[in-house]
């Protein structure tokens, strides 16, 4: 063994996030889109999610919402065991309507925005994030 | 053959038959064929290599994925290049015969050995060695004499793969490409020189290093080191040249290494760029890209208002431009074994027409430019008699690239197996490393071709049976994702002492199957130990010896290499 105690932790943690996948849609999540929307329809299209394809660290994934005219936007972590990422409120004299955060990623999920719309309408983007052990790229 | 598309709205016919015969130029105009090699060999020139109707205004060179190659190589393309998703069946994933038909080759011509496997120690014989940067040079110097306009643009892996790149820290390669006088530059594998070296080569660079989509990891905006794009008025045109480096470099390269940065594919930046020069006023927008083909290929259809994409990081050799909607996208292959001379016709604001043609850099008809031949040597001379040394011998052909395996990777495995006393080897899934004949005589350079890197160490460990399956799984989630976003590039990683079956139709989780232990032909057991040998490790401070010294060693013990046919992999889902 010339693997120090440390990388072999690293190996094996990177281990337990990966053989569960994929993430089940936590209950939790639907629970709260129900609370957000209140059973409104969900439109594509009126909110923009920017998220990478495949996180570099899946401790901190750097996003971007913005929904123009939007009073609120939801966003939703589905695969991790709490859900519930942030909710952006933005006022009358908000220049604009989009934020950016990091979140953790507890591995691959769905990403999801939801946005209340100046009409009262809902939108939806959701985007999947990959997080990989890597190491094999050509 | 060519996809259309929307294009006839800005390209006539008569254009159109100019491309098909432009890459077809090789072949017609040496018209041979039947296998008549020597005869062939003597009839191919370097006028019918550099043949080229100059066409239009501009002239685009774009070399790609050099590896640090500096002499002439052999370089054997892949027999296992499999597409998956949209892109199933679909070039650059047909190989062999298939390829030759797609492109209307015939068997033994020079674009057979240069662009297919089939009989390839044969045909190596009668061709030769292929590329060497002082036989580009002299492809450039002439394409300049032509058009002296003429844009060079270098896609990235260039400061990598060799021992002379390893030893002198990417210098070697930095002072011949300057004097090879590049416009642009994008990057990958340069990162592995850690961000310290990077910024000392990128800040004495007399040419632009670009890329939009290279991040300050901390604040997470536009590094400054890297600019995203740079203007040049060639021909009458305004011409933008956007810079795309590899998306996932802290992902498959160890980040460790490169902290302060942060990358991902930002196509919705790369948008926000071809508006910003198309409202300035360009004429013609390229991208310099390192996304590989497949991710440029999407990226082509959700990115509008780029002309011409300059693929690399895939290393496919491509005679051919492929069409996605009005973008044009252009491969040219690897470790200096093809030159890809693009020319177009631009016209108020819109490119009108196009001329493409692989040049395949046969280092036997191409003669070398003797300042560059000296200027390559200089950086060789302080290490000649190590890079010299012969380690033994080999009776097979050794190439790398493929899917699952490749000889030269069945050989590192082996050596590991044996050196490192494992049950299992790993050797990771990386398409540089060039080629050796039946025949040839193994030296210490040609080790370090398949080799070089900055995290080589050889590390021994014990994994079970269920992590082992979760890096297959993983691995092959990075080449056989439908989505090429989720794409990393690279082949599967190499396996020794194990075989396994994969459906590369399932999703992650579901691909791997079969896993047994070579030895004993026991199933591997998900709860077992195993102690498992490899190198190339992303994590920090992995230890053990470097592995060209694992390889050397094994070489030196065996004196004579002979690797036999490996059907250790079972593929399924094609």
């Amino acid at each position: 063994m010339e693997f120090t105690r440390r990388d072999t932790l690293g190996l094996a943690l990177g281990a337990a996030a990966l053989t569960v996948l994929p993430y089940r849609v936590h209950a939790a999540g639907e629970e709260a889109i129900q609370a957000f929307t209140g059973g409104a329809e969900l439109k594509e299209g009126g909110v923009q999610l920017t998220a990478p394809e495949i996180a570099e660290n899946g401790n901190t994934v750097p996003i971007e919402v913005s929904a123009p005219g939007a009073s609120a936007i939801m966003v939703l972590a589905l695969g991790n065991p709490t859900p519930g990422v942030a909710t952006f409120n933005f006022g009358p004299l908000a220049a604009s309507q989009a934020a950016s955060t990091r979140i953790r990623l507890a591995g691959t999920q769905d990403v999801v925005a939801i946005a209340k719309l100046e009409d009262g309408s809902f939108a939806k983007a959701s985007s999947t994030v990959k997080v990989t052990i890597g190491g094999c790229g050509g | 053959m060519f996809q259309i598309g929307k294009l006839n709205q800005m390209i006539s016919r008569r254009d159109f038959l100019q491309v098909s015969m432009a890459a077809s130029a090789l072949v017609g105009a040496s018209g041979f064929g039947n296998w008549a090699r020597l005869a062939a060999q003597q009839a191919l020139t370097q006028d019918q290599l550099l043949e080229f109707d100059t066409f239009g205004n501009v002239t685009l060179i774009h070399v790609t994925d050099i590896h640090a190659q500096l002499k002439p190589i052999y370089f054997r393309e892949p027999s296992v290049n499999l597409g998956v998703g949209p892109n199933k069946g679909e070039v650059p994933h047909i190989t062999g015969e298939q390829f030759r038909e797609f492109y209307g080759i015939k068997d033994g011509t020079p674009r057979h050995y240069a662009l297919t496997y089939n009989d390839f120690s044969s045909l190596a014989q009668s061709y030769g060695r292929v590329g060497g940067l002082d036989r580009v040079s002299t492809v450039v110097n002439a394409i300049r004499a032509d058009r002296p306009e003429a844009l060079l643009l270098d896609g990235g892996d260039t400061w990598h793969g060799s021992y002379t790149c390893y030893h002198t820290e990417g210098q070697d390669m930095v002072n011949v490409m300057n004097a090879l006088k590049p416009d642009a530059m994008t990057f990958h594998w340069e990162f592995t020189l850690g961000s310290d070296r990077v910024t000392e080569l990128v800040e004495g660079l007399p040419f632009a290093a670009l890329g939009q989509n290279i991040f300050d990891a901390e604040w997470d905006e536009p590094a400054e080191l890297f600019k995203p794009y740079e203007w040049f008025e060639r021909g009458g045109a305004k011409i933008a040249v956007i810079g795309q480096a590899f998306p996932y470099m802290p992902i498959a390269n160890p980040g460790w290494m490169f902290p302060e940065y942060s990358f991902g594919i930002r196509d919705e930046r790369m948008q926000e760029l071809v508006n910003e020069v198309r409202a300035e006023g360009a004429d013609l927008v390229v991208v310099l890209s390192h996304n590989g083909f497949d991710v440029d290929k999407k990226m082509a259809g959700v990115v509008e208002g780029i002309d011409v994409i300059l693929s690399g990081h895939t290393h496919d050799a491509l005679p051919e431009p492929v069409l996605v909607g009005k973008t044009h996208i252009i491969a040219s292959g690897s470790n200096g074994k093809f030159v890809s001379r693009v020319d177009l016709d631009v016209q108020e604001g819109q490119m009108m027409g196009i001329r493409h043609k692989l040049i395949p850099i046969f280092s036997d008809v191409i003669m070398p430019d003797p300042a560059m031949t000296k200027l390559i040597n200089e950086q060789r001379a302080p290490y000649e008699a190590e890079l010299k040394e012969v380690l033994g011998q080999t009776d097979s052909l050794l190439y790398r690239r493929g899917n699952f395996n490749g000889t030269w990777d069945d050989l590192i495995c082996d050596a590991l197996l044996s050196e490192r006393e494992a049950d299992i080897a790993m050797s990771p899934g990386v398409r540089w490393g060039p080629s050796l004949i039946p025949g040839d005589d193994i030296t210490r350079e040609d080790v370090w071709n398949v080799t070089s890197m900055t995290y080589p160490n050889a590390y021994r460990t014990e994994m079970t049976g269920e992590f082992i399956k979760v890096i297959l799984e993983d691995v092959a989630d990075n080449i056989f994702n439908p989505d090429p976003y989720y794409q990393q590039g690279g082949d599967m990683v190499r396996i020794g002492g194990m075989g396994y079956k994969i459906d590369i139709s399932k999703p992650q989780g579901e691909r791997i199957s079969n896993m047994v232990l070579l030895k004993n032909g026991e199933s591997i057991d998900p709860a077992k130990n195993y102690v498992v040998a490899g190198w190339a490790s992303v994590n920090e401070g992995t230890e053990g010896p470097p592995i060209w010294d694992v390889v050397e060693s094994h070489i030196k013990k065996l004196g004579t290499v002979s690797v036999t046919t490996n059907n250790t992999v079972e593929v399924t889902g094609i």
